[in-house]
């Protein structure tokens, strides 16, 4: 019998990701950036020296200076206090989708997985979604509503659905042949219950990871949205809106897009690294492959 | 039983194993996995290596092709192959021995074996890394290895993708492929453990001629002491990274030393039948024409049908074993798995207590469930690795209305009688052996308090000691609660341990049915002989180490 009794349960896998010292150096970076870049977002509020939608023509285009930390833009607005407000609305879109999506994407593939006769239906129903690209469903939302956050995160959130169906019916179609499962049958254990209690949980990791993929390329594809004009309205700040505005003066004033540009790099960069770590701690097998 | 009895004194020693050690470095307190073991292997010898899983045989023979696992580490000794001292070459000159003085073939042909490149290919290629041979050469010398392998139609298989063969087939090819060089040592890893009985056979003794052909040095592992019997000169007994003994197979056969061989021995089931049971009273399971049809369907034409099941019949009582015994493919796991309704019958009545459930839905068939439990072969897979022994054994209880307390106390009650602590209930199934996870198996079929207890293959995945136990085991259930098994099983020996009735399954047919002691003493159809007589090391009664007293008679009674 093994010596050392330790506990374990469905979120074990999950706790042992989420413990920093495990991790690789670039995840730790990674971990602390996000961290760094969640706080400044959260508490801009308060930190934030000017409303980041004050003009004031006195101080148009300027660069570094005392009140201005990063300059001013073609209105005289501060760009550091409106790239920490429009971070907090970049963040908002990325983990509203990457939720709804994995939600739902975790329903839908349950009932994809477990139900034969639905399976083929749904399937090809999510083949079809998957062909709608996010830009063009958002062009058509924003002209359908206006533009506002909702048809924002309806347009990204649509297309990264079927991806996740796939991912869970995968699991659960190679979980349902497990003889534990089986046994269970064999147990009298009501069909309902051995959905939630015995296939579930299986799906638990490779959600996870697909959840901080999703987060970072909801991030990404709002930017280009917005930088396209098919976003947020313009008069809200959010890093692809600023990136959008910063356009016209991109030749004598470069800051205007390279401070919201960086600040968005950073952020997916350390989502992603973050999520490539829970991967390899999820399942080492990718790791090897990948070494 | 004939033994081997060459003596090797004069050949030429091939392989020479001097106080090998290996540790896994990186695992604190750097523990051993091999403890100083010697190892001779003499032209034209077969060398067993024998042991329980975990004993080391593995990494011994890894060691000699130089391929441990990053993990492990050499960590003294020496081995020479032919004089050359192997650990000293570095890893150009060891590729360089492979496959052409040492090759190995390994238990699962399909996975050794490339499968998007024809096998005539594969046997070629050996000769193209290691040899200058011409083309035309190459192909010639493997088309003759094809042959010396006795492999049928030779052309077609030499163009033939892996999948298109059969297990047995494979395997043949993975030993043309070892022996296309001529090694002067051939390494054989379990290479029939995968294989049915019959093909074991045939490829036994498929090695045995080309070793006396070529004169190959053969290092043979297995955990199986019948194969032992049947192929070594001379065994060597391994237990936890140690050789406990060594010596010529008869003599170790017959007068085992070490206490670890005695009970290695000692837990070879018999083949011989033990003694019938008094008949039990009405059948508490029927089966009365099973059918399973796959394919028939069609859109347009009807597509070919496959019976996995054809006219199944036979009844159980209370207190009895009833054996399904065959090879791959016969049925016997589609019928465990009708009767458990786990998949549907096509046809035919499945009579649990006098109620038919083949027919029933779902819903209706939830309260017959409690009756019929079953237990796997994989005690890995079988239980969930989330949930703990107590949760996985409750379960079933708290589906029909049991209050959770009261089960929790019966589990802990069961846990005392299969032979585990009670604080089992609070650890998770991959802190156990797969032995102890069999018998928690086993313990949550009872706590339903069934009838009828389905076993698929349920020792089969077992080390032989740790499958007498389990065996002993379902014994003692049945005599205390008089439950019902259907046991379904590919092992002779095994069923001749515990069946009091026997059904030989060839095909998705039943070919014979019986008494256990009439079918495996005295089988009256072909195919059971066939079976029987391929049982490696029949002849032998290991447990006794002495020969069979009356040797079971393969000819028609």
């Amino acid at each position: 019998m093994a010596p050392i009794p330790q506990p374990t349960s469905a979120m074990q896998p999950v706790l042992r990701a989420l413990r920093l010292p495990q991790f690789g150096l670039g995840a730790k970076l990674a971990a602390l950036i996000l961290a760094v870049i969640v706080l400044l977002t959260l508490l801009a509020g308060w930190i934030a020296p000017h409303d980041p939608l004050a003009m004031n023509p006195m101080v148009r285009l300027q660069g570094s200076q005392p009140g201005h930390p990063l300059g001013t833009d073609n209105f005289g607005r501060d760009i550091f206090s409106r790239v920490l407000i429009g971070g907090q609305l970049s963040l908002i879109i990325g983990i509203a989708t990457a939720v709804v999506a994995v939600t739902l994407g975790l329903v839908i593939g349950l009932v994809a997985g477990f139900f034969r006769t639905a399976d083929a239906i749904i399937m090809r129903a999510m083949d079809a979604l998957m062909a709608i690209p996010s830009i063009l469903l958002a062009i058509a939302l924003v002209a359908l509503n206006g533009p506002s956050v909702g048809s924002v995160i309806a347009a990204i959130t649509i297309p990264e659905i079927p991806r996740v169906v796939r991912l869970v019916r995968a699991v659960i179609l190679s979980a349902r042949e497990e003889p534990y499962v089986e046994a269970a049958i064999a147990l009298g254990t009501p069909m309902r219950k051995i959905l939630v209690r015995h296939l579930v949980p299986n799906t638990t990791a490779p959600l996870i990871v697909q959840g901080t993929y999703i987060l970072a390329s909801a991030i990404l594809t709002e930017a280009i949205l917005s930088f396209l004009g098919a976003g947020v309205s313009t008069e809200t700040p959010t890093w692809g809106n600023i990136m959008a505005e910063g356009r016209q003066f991109f030749r004598i004033k470069p800051e205007l897009i390279l401070y919201p540009g960086i600040a968005l790099s950073l952020c997916i960069l350390s989502i992603n690294l973050l999520g490539d770590a829970a991967r390899d701690m999820l399942d080492p097998r990718l790791k090897k492959r990948a070494g | 039983m004939r033994f081997k009895t060459g003596t090797f004194d004069a050949a030429e020693v091939v392989l020479t194993v001097r106080d090998l050690s290996v540790t896994l470095p990186e695992t604190p307190g750097n523990p051993a996995v091999l403890k100083s073991i010697d190892v001779t292997i003499r032209a034209g010898e077969t060398v067993c290596l024998v042991g329980e899983s975990g004993s080391g045989k593995s990494v011994t023979s890894l060691a000699v092709m130089g391929l441990l696992p990053q993990a492990l580490r050499v960590a003294g000794g020496s081995i020479h192959l032919q004089g050359r001292d192997l650990l000293a070459l570095s890893r150009a000159q060891m590729r360089d021995l492979r496959a052409a003085r040492v090759a190995m073939i390994f238990q699962e042909p399909m996975t050794a074996l490339n499968p998007v490149l024809r096998v005539g290919d594969q046997i070629m290629e050996v000769m193209e890394l290691h040899t200058q041979l011409s083309a035309a050469e190459r192909r010639r010398r493997a088309i003759a290895i094809m042959e010396q392998v006795h492999l049928p139609d030779v052309d077609r298989i030499f163009r033939s993708y892996p999948h298109q063969l059969s297990g047995g087939q494979r395997q043949r090819i993975m030993i043309a492929m070892a022996l296309v060089l001529e090694p002067a040592l051939l390494i054989a890893d379990e290479p029939t453990t995968a294989l049915d009985v019959t093909t074991q056979r045939q490829i036994l003794s498929l090695i045995d001629e080309l070793q006396q052909k070529h004169g190959t040095a053969v290092l043979f592992i297995t955990h199986d002491m019948g194969v032992v019997a049947e192929i070594a000169d001379t065994v060597y007994v391994m237990k936890q990274g140690e050789i406990v003994e060594h010596g010529a197979v008869e003599s170790l056969l017959r007068a085992p030393k070490a206490d670890y061989t005695q009970k290695l021995l000692r837990a070879v089931p018999s083949l011989a039948p033990r003694p019938a049971r008094a008949m039990g009273g009405d059948p508490v399971l029927r089966v009365e024409g099973l059918n399973k049809v796959y394919g028939g369907g069609g859109l347009f034409r009807k597509l070919p049908v496959a019976h996995a099941a054809k006219d199944v019949t036979f009844a159980l009582s209370r207190g009895r074993t009833l054996g399904i015994v065959g090879e791959s493919g016969s049925g016997k796991s589609t019928v465990a798995r009708c009767i458990m309704r786990l998949i549907e019958p096509s046809s035919g009545r499945i009579m649990l207590d006098g109620a038919d459930i083949a027919p029933l839905s779902r819903a209706a068939l939830r309260p017959h469930r409690r009756k019929l439990q079953v237990v796997f072969q994989d005690p890995m897979r079988s239980l969930n690795p989330r949930w703990t022994v107590g949760e996985s054994l409750i379960e079933g209880p708290l589906n029909y209305g049991t209050p959770r307390r009261e089960a929790m106390a019966e589990a802990a009650r069961l846990m005392g009688v299969v032979g585990l602590p009670e604080d089992a209930l609070r650890r998770y199934p991959h802190q156990f052996s797969g032995g102890q996870r069999q018998r928690i198996a086993i313990a949550r079929a009872v706590m339903m308090r069934p009838d009828v207890l389905v076993a698929d293959e349920a020792v089969s995945a077992l080390d032989v000691s740790v499958q007498a136990q389990v065996l002993d085991l379902l014994d003692q259930l049945q005599r205390d609660l008089g439950i019902a098994i259907v046991f379904i099983t590919h092992d002779l020996r095994v069923a001749a341990q515990i069946c009091d009735e026997v059904i030989v399954m060839q095909r998705g047919a039943v070919v014979e049915h019986g008494p256990a002691g009439q079918v495996l003493a005295a089988p009256a159809h072909p195919y059971t002989r066939a079976l029987i007589e391929a049982a490696p090391g029949r002849a032998w009664d290991f447990q006794n180490f002495r020969e069979m007293p009356e040797v079971i008679h393969a000819e028609p009674a």
